[in-house]
């Protein structure tokens, strides 16, 4: 069985959703292991036993948690050269991203990113991306020996508990953090608080683009969301233009939502925005550019204006509740 | 402070891509090039690292020959010069290629700060920045939607899922940035004038001492199979005429979420 190692971000000891999708599809690979770092890693060995990691590596240092990438990268590089395996997994997270792409090119190996899905092929490896806003799925395969690392990103795989997972065998890491190389340090962390449910989780999402004209039109989005219990989400162009919080962003650099019902509202639909949503089940669509490509996508689209809609939708959504 | 800004040419982003059948790599005949948008902002945010205090802008790329199209744009924007590292053996490198490329082409420089965008609009692996940092041996702060460098550190917004993290890292750095971290200035008349006589070098494999060690002969991945994805069926498109928002009203209702 091939070695399949998932680098488990954790937050104060539980693990990101993202890690459990990813050992979800690491046990199919081959056997699974977790590498977790930071104060409270420890305690997240259990969840990581439960969705398949057989053996759970961790290391508390505080470093993992205030200095971006390179300690992780060290010690993983440490790591692969002494147990060598076969295929290691990141989400497309924030550190995700700059740790997988700073070890490969530590170790001069494969690093295949915005992956959706990953198979064995012929005794190696074949991952599967989306290009172009998910209109075509390309396969690649590593040319290199030596671990393939490969960046999935967030909610491509769903989640399960392995069935009969047993408790993991924990291997405590305890070698020094080399603080002889310059780094980047988390000095503070500010939170923007969103009200209502949080984006990834929400049934429901209200998403506004560049054509609702001004930020203060957000606020007719936000009382429709409350009507309707759902999140408020934003495409690319309006976070850039400052009108919501990076936080809010859906796409290709935001998140990747996956909601029963996606509600765009003056969002034309670029490619950089719909790879992000496009795995909604519904996609109800409001534009007044009848080729806005948003269209093509949806199950229901209404040409017209969103100035004008959207508030006689949220009196149609108050009347239909009371009844 | 002398910043190194590293620049993409791409394929006009608006116009939809295409790959070649045969080849399964991006076409780029018969279609606008243009400098990466994301790669505007991190111009604009060179350009006002220097405006602030004396220094210089530098442009890098790698490309075609005709990718000095979009350091020319650079330089019209104001960055004072540009290196193109173009090679045939280059063509269709991987992001490992690149950053080998831009590492090996600015060794003899001195620099503070070198930014990127944080991912090319067309690959958006969104590796190379992190695998240059680490060549290099700097420190990378990424995602940035704030910059301020001062006293020999540079601080960052970075961007997190809830909000942002401040972080700081001693110079020399390398900085990703985000399309919200500044509004990209548009090249007036005399800075696309000035930007014909401004010096852009271009080196090949052979003179940053990379022969065999980057692009086609360093390939670390392939690309085997592009099939059409499973398209979403479109539904039905209404014009409204005064009934769309209880047409959608009845269709939440018929989805039972209201």
């Amino acid at each position: 069985m091939p070695g399949v190692w998932v680098f488990a971000e954790t937050v104060d000891g539980v693990p990101k959703p993202v890690v459990l999708e990813l050992l979800t599809k690491a046990r199919s690979l081959g056997d699974a292991a977790a590498i977790a770092l930071g104060p409270g890693a420890s305690k997240s060995a259990a969840t990581l036993g439960q969705y398949g990691a057989k053996k759970v590596y961790v290391h508390e240092d505080p470093a993992f948690r205030d200095v971006l990438a390179t300690p992780a990268v060290d010690v993983l590089a440490r790591l692969v050269e002494t147990e060598q395996p076969d295929l290691l997994i990141f989400g497309m997270t924030y550190d995700g991203r700059d740790v997988a792409s700073r070890l490969s090119a530590r170790l001069g190996t494969a690093l295949i990113a915005n992956a959706t899905d990953v198979t064995r092929k012929d005794g190696g490896w074949a991952i599967v991306s989306p290009m172009f806003g998910g209109s075509l799925l390309v396969t690649t395969v590593p040319k290199t020996k030596g671990p393939t690392l490969v960046l999935v990103r967030p909610k491509a795989v769903a989640a399960e508990p392995a069935g009969s997972a047993g408790a993991p065998e924990v291997q405590t890491l305890t070698d020094p953090v080399d603080s002889s190389k310059p780094v980047a340090r988390v000095l503070r962390r500010e939170t923007e608080k969103a009200s209502g449910p949080k984006l990834e989780d929400a049934t429901i999402i209200v998403s506004g683009g560049r054509g609702l004209g001004a930020p203060e039109n957000f606020k007719m989005l936000d009382e429709l969301a409350a009507e309707l219990g759902a999140a408020v989400g934003a495409s690319r162009a309006v976070v850039d233009a400052g009108w919501k919080p990076y936080s809010f962003q859906i796409g290709q650099t935001g998140k990747t939502v996956k909601p029963t019902v996606y509600i765009a509202l003056g969002i034309s639909g670029a490619m950089q925005h719909t790879v992000g949503m496009k795995g909604a089940r519904t996609i109800i669509a409001i534009n007044k550019d009848p080729e806005a490509p948003i269209f093509k996508l949806a199950d229901l689209g209404v040409v017209g204006d969103v100035h004008k809609i959207v508030p006689q939708l949220i009196q149609e959504v108050r009347s239909r509740k009371g009844k | 402070m002398n910043v190194l800004v590293c620049v993409k040419q791409i394929p006009d982003p608006n116009a939809p891509g295409k790959l070649d059948p045969q080849t399964k790599r991006l076409v780029r005949e018969g279609v606008d090039l243009v400098l990466d948008p994301g790669d505007e902002h991190g111009v604009e945010a060179g350009l006002q690292l220097v405006e602030k205090d004396a220094g210089e802008v530098t442009v890098i790329s790698m490309g075609p020959p005709k990718a000095v199209d979009a350091i020319r744009r650079a330089l019209a924007m104001g960055a004072n010069r540009g290196i193109l590292i173009t090679d045939p053996a280059l063509e269709n490198s991987d992001a490992i290629s690149t950053a080998r490329a831009i590492a090996a082409a600015i060794k003899d420089l001195t620099y503070d700060v070198i930014i990127c965008g944080t991912e090319s609009t067309d690959g958006s692996s969104g590796a190379m920045p992190a695998q240059l940092a680490e060549l290099l041996g700097l420190p990378l702060l990424s995602f940035a939607k704030k910059l301020e460098v001062s006293q020999g550190k540079a601080v960052i917004d970075r961007q997190t899922d809830d909000g942002y993290d401040v972080v700081e890292a001693q110079l020399p750095a390398v900085v990703t940035v985000t399309g919200g971290i500044n509004e990209a200035r548009y090249p007036a008349l005399r800075g696309i004038m000035q930007a014909k006589n401004k010096d852009v070098k271009q080196v090949g494999l052979s003179e940053i001492g990379l022969d065999g060690q980057a692009g086609k002969a360093a390939l670390t991945q392939e690309v085997v199979e592009a099939t059409p994805a499973e398209a979403r069926k479109a539904g039905e498109v209404v014009e409204d005429k005064g009934e769309g928002a209880k047409r959608v009203a009845d269709f939440l209702r018929a989805l039972k979420v209201i």
